[in-house]
């Protein structure tokens, strides 16, 4: 018995330092960073000195952190709705009406994810100029609709399949009108694969760095405003707004897999 | 009993496959109609014609009288049973039954009531607030009749909605169907491929294949005295044999067969070849005296089975070398090599005009 427990135990023992080492040096970093957030002395390197909540205090009171801040927020919320809505109205075209070239219309809708960032902002660079768009927070809006509607579209469309084609028909030989099959049931069914792309594309927005930096100006992103401060060095503060960007993505994060996985589970 | 559904010259084409030609069916006022056939041969795509999720590529439907053919189905005075229930996963049992009566602009009161007077039709009293996850097959079963028929539909069309059950289940379904339709007086179409359940529920079944029709009528005329080849065959098992028209009268022909000269009803031209069927349960085999009308000759047994209500022999007429199904009763056991005596009741050889 005794024996036996041992040569598990000691069997899983590399199995468990190897999963341990793995993830202290995914979260290492992360770690440091909260860590030195807290840091009480004017740069963020060791020794740790503290806590302080003194970083925090300072990026609270900074207008152009909470400028950028709000600007991140808004530009997150209007890109994410507006993949969904896009990404959304073509899952339903391409799944419920027989399309000619569904295939090569899918494959263009998808194909912008294997595209680099710095390509796709390049592009849109050179598209605003000759169109005459202003860098502005707008036109980061219409970058991350770029990069986010081809992953909302996935994940709405792989989730429209029969099965939900013949609700809607059940739906509509017990009398419902169009606007009620789509009321009553088609967007109460996909709720969840429209939540999980939501937030998904809400948090790649969120922490999108390259577009951003091209084809915004004056009004920047939070991202952006976290360069230009490290341009000036390290600094505590830098930890703080980088420590509350992980925060806020990992809560997005949660509440995707919960508004996904969640409901799978109940079924 | 008034006409309730007029299928007129029904076609339905997809590309270049022919689903329907030119059906032609009506379904009286308080029917349970079924439609048999093997997969293929349209009965679905008939019932989604009537539904109104297939358009028809000619023809036209006319159901209680009026015109249907371009009215979508929420227009329609039908209701479905879906072969996968389609019960919305996200809504009540209640809010499911209830949808049809919401759709409907009923006063919720009224609803309320609507939805569980139908609840308790189909055994479910005080399910009402349960999820549809939480209730076993069956039950989402009866929770589908009674979302299609608490709205009064005056047609209900079932579309295999027994398929996914088993067996034991399924003739209890059967029987509650055929219970309930009686009670409501609502006409069924019901849509099969088990020609047993057809038999057993149906007023008046249609068999169909290749997107034709190939015999309408009452299941025991159907079964016992089929029109076409593929009915003969399609519902249950038959022996099939040949014969030449040698003489015709009225409304009575000889034929020559294998088992000699046959008289039979029906009509054919004199000489033509034709094809004649005798269901295995209605030859009577005996050791020693013939004791049907007509003769068959002897049968040299080759293979025995018991399936529990009879013993299904394979086996060859001596003298022709046809081979030969019989069902003999559960008391006639009988021995492989044994010779038994033919004879059959004179209506029970029946000529098929197709």
């Amino acid at each position: 018995m005794l024996k036996h427990f041992l040569q598990t135990t000691l069997k899983n023992i590399p199995a468990a330092v190897y999963v341990a080492l793995v993830y202290f040096f995914i979260f290492l970093p992360v770690g440091v960073l909260l860590l030195f957030s807290f840091q009480d002395s004017l740069l963020p390197i060791p020794p740790f000195q503290g806590p302080s909540l003194r970083w925090y205090q300072a990026i609270f009171t900074d207008f152009r952190i909470m400028q950028a801040l709000g600007n991140s927020l808004m530009v997150g919320v209007v890109s994410a709705a507006l993949s969904c809505f896009l990404g959304f109205l073509a899952a339903y075209g391409l799944a419920r009406y027989p399309v000619r070239g569904s295939g090569a219309i899918q494959w263009l809708l998808v194909a912008p994810l294997s595209v680099s960032y710095l390509i796709i902002g390049m592009g849109l660079l050179i598209t605003f100029k000759t169109m005459a768009i202003p860098k502005s927070l707008s036109a980061v809006i219409i970058g991350h609709v770029v990069i986010n509607l081809p992953l909302a579209f996935a994940i709405i469309y792989s989730q429209m399949g029969e099965q939900h084609a013949n609700l809607e028909r059940a739906a509509r030989d017990l009398g419902a009108a169009e606007w009620q099959v789509l009321v009553l049931i088609t967007l109460p069914l996909l709720w969840p694969a429209l939540m999980a792309s939501f937030f998904l594309s809400f948090t790649l927005s969120w922490d999108e760095f390259i577009i951003a930096l091209l084809v915004s100006r004056f009004d920047v992103t939070l991202p952006v405003e976290i360069w230009s401060l490290l341009r000036s060095g390290l600094n505590p503060k830098t930890n703080a707004i980088g420590s509350m960007v992980f925060i806020v993505s990992i809560l997005l994060v949660i509440i995707t897999e919960m508004a996904v996985f969640g409901r799978r589970k109940s079924k | 009993m008034s006409q309730m559904v007029d299928i007129k010259r029904i076609s339905k084409s997809f590309g270049k496959t022919i689903a329907l030609s030119e059906i032609d069916l009506t379904i009286e006022e308080g029917q349970f109609f079924a439609l048999v056939g093997p997969s293929g041969s349209g009965k679905t795509t008939l019932l989604n014609i009537l539904g109104g999720f297939v358009e028809p590529s000619a023809g036209r439907v006319f159901i209680a009288g009026q015109d249907v053919s371009s009215q979508p189905p929420a227009r329609r005075p039908t209701t479905s049973m879906f072969q996968d229930y389609a019960l919305f996963p996200h809504m009540s049992v209640g809010a499911n039954v209830g949808f049809g009566l919401l759709m409907r602009k009923i006063p919720r009161a009224q609803r309320v009531s609507r939805v569980a007077a139908a609840l308790e039709m189909v055994g479910l009293s005080g399910m009402s607030a349960r999820r549809i996850h939480q209730l076993s097959g069956g039950q989402q079963q009866r929770v589908a009749l009674a979302r299609a028929l608490v709205v009064e539909p005056k047609v209900l069309l079932l579309d295999e909605p027994l398929g996914a059950l088993d067996l034991n289940l399924r003739r209890q379904m059967q029987q509650e169907l055929l219970h309930i339709q009686k009670q409501v007086g609502t006409t069924f179409v019901h849509v099969t491929h088990d020609q047993e359940e057809a038999m057993s529920i149906a007023d008046v079944i249609t068999v169909m294949n290749n997107g034709h029709i190939e015999d309408v009528g009452p299941p025991a005329r159907v079964y016992m005295k089929p029109r076409t080849l593929f009915t003969a065959t399609f519902m249950g098992e038959s022996n099939i044999f040949k014969g030449t028209v040698a003489a015709r009268s009225d409304d009575s022909m000889a034929v020559d067969t294998a088992f000699g000269r046959l008289k039979v009803t029906g009509a054919a031209e004199l000489g033509a070849r034709v094809n004649l069927s005798i269901r295995p349960e209605q030859i009577i085999a005996a050791d020693g005296e013939i004791q049907g009308q007509v003769p068959l000759g002897v049968l040299q047994v080759e293979e025995v089975s018991f399936f529990g209500t009879h013993h299904r022999c394979l086996g060859r007429h001596v003298k022709s070398n046809l081979p030969m199904i019989i069902r003999l009763p559960q008391h006639q056991a009988v021995g492989i090599g044994q010779d038994l005596n033919l004879s059959v009741q004179r209506e029970d050889v029946v000529l098929l005009t197709q």
